[in-house]
């Protein structure tokens, strides 16, 4: 989620593979879907460049964070006596809670109209912060209550 | 010897003395495909479950330790939590595998609802269907941000950084490596190792 807004940004706006309407679309279908979360970017790569394009998109998406985590993964425990490896950990994490808060602010923005969406975010938070139940059952369900109030 | 007893029961990260190659390749590539294909809602419950209580993979301690690497990198916490035991179990080899079994079931599936959106996604009840799916995919990751907020947020200033953040890639329309490169490393040097707690200049 925190690559949203840049996600946005190249895919919509520079390249024009997909609308903005279609990318919320993906990206809340994807939560979903089983494994890592962010497995929307694969019907980005089929429609901009068929089976190839989503193996590409896949390699290029996860490529460096992998090498990273992979040789930090060597080195971290190495490093536990690093006095910044503490400081580094701290000063991340602000930051990439915000990133994903931006990340839900554009989406917000595409996704979020009228009293019916909103309540139905909101639900879904609460719900989310107060019992233990299956993010994707609640997902699915913001289906159901999408048919019941969005029909013509 | 009690000594011994002592120096196991400490635990060294993952240079202990669990065997290095502690799953061949075909077992663990098996292991994150299942992962990948059952864990809706949330991959970390379910790796805990698979290479916690039922492989015995990594410890409990393990666990937390890479999932706080996981956490503090960027990329997801689902392959990152695959590189890093694949590693551990079966080095780079291992690694690929794992990212690889946790990556698939997922992107076959969205392979799938791509097309299938493509063809369908303009009907009527599917549109329907698709707005309040997007509204409730907002309120879940707002509970992600509350729920790492609460566990990783250390002061106001950490608010502040989080606020900076956000004003930086929405407002004014900043990169998010270059967001991450200034406010991170203002946020990393705020955090710097200190000799003493000399609080003077916080709070």
């Amino acid at each position: 989620m925190a690559a949203f807004p840049e996600m946005k940004i190249l895919t919509v706006e520079v390249h024009k593979w997909l609308t903005f309407p279609q990318l919320i679309h993906l990206y809340s279908v994807g939560q979903m879907a089983p494994g890592p979360n962010m497995m929307m970017i694969v019907p980005i790569g089929q429609w901009a460049g068929g089976i190839l394009g989503a193996i590409v998109v896949v390699l290029a998406f996860f490529g460096p964070t992998a090498a990273l985590t992979f040789i930090v993964g060597r080195l971290w425990t190495k490093l536990e006596k690093w006095p910044w490896r503490q400081s580094i950990q701290q000063g991340l994490a602000p930051v990439s809670i915000g990133l994903l808060l931006a990340g839900c602010f554009t989406m917000a923005k595409g996704a979020i109209f009228g009293l019916t969406t909103a309540t139905i975010a909101v639900a879904v938070l609460l719900l989310l912060l107060n019992y233990k139940i299956n993010p994707a059952l609640l997902i699915l369900a913001g289906a159901v209550i999408g048919v019941l109030s969005f029909m013509p | 010897m009690s000594e011994t007893g002592t120096r196991l029961a400490r635990p060294e990260g993952i240079d202990r003395g669990v065997p290095p190659t502690g799953a061949p390749i075909g077992q663990i590539f098996l292991e994150f495909l299942i992962i990948g294909a059952t864990s809706f809602g949330g991959v970390v419950p379910y790796l805990r479950g698979s290479l916690v209580t039922k492989r015995n993979w990594i410890d409990d301690k393990e666990f937390v330790e890479m999932l706080s690497i996981s956490q503090s990198l960027p990329g997801l916490n689902a392959t990152n939590m695959a590189i890093l035991v694949g590693q551990k179990l079966h080095g780079a080899l291992g690694a690929v595998a794992a990212i690889i079994g946790i990556c698939l079931p997922g992107a076959v599936i969205m392979y799938i609802v791509g097309l299938f959106y493509r063809l369908h996604g303009e009907h009527v009840w599917i549109t329907a269907a698709l707005k309040g799916v997007a509204a409730a995919a907002v309120g879940l990751i707002l509970s992600t941000v509350v729920g790492l907020s609460k566990k990783s947020l250390t002061g106001k200033f950490d608010f502040i950084f989080m606020a900076l953040t956000v004003l930086a890639v929405n407002r004014l329309h900043q990169s998010v490596p270059r967001t991450l490169i200034v406010v991170g490393l203002l946020a990393v040097l705020f955090h710097r190792p200190r000799k003493e707690q000399k609080e003077t200049a916080a709070s």
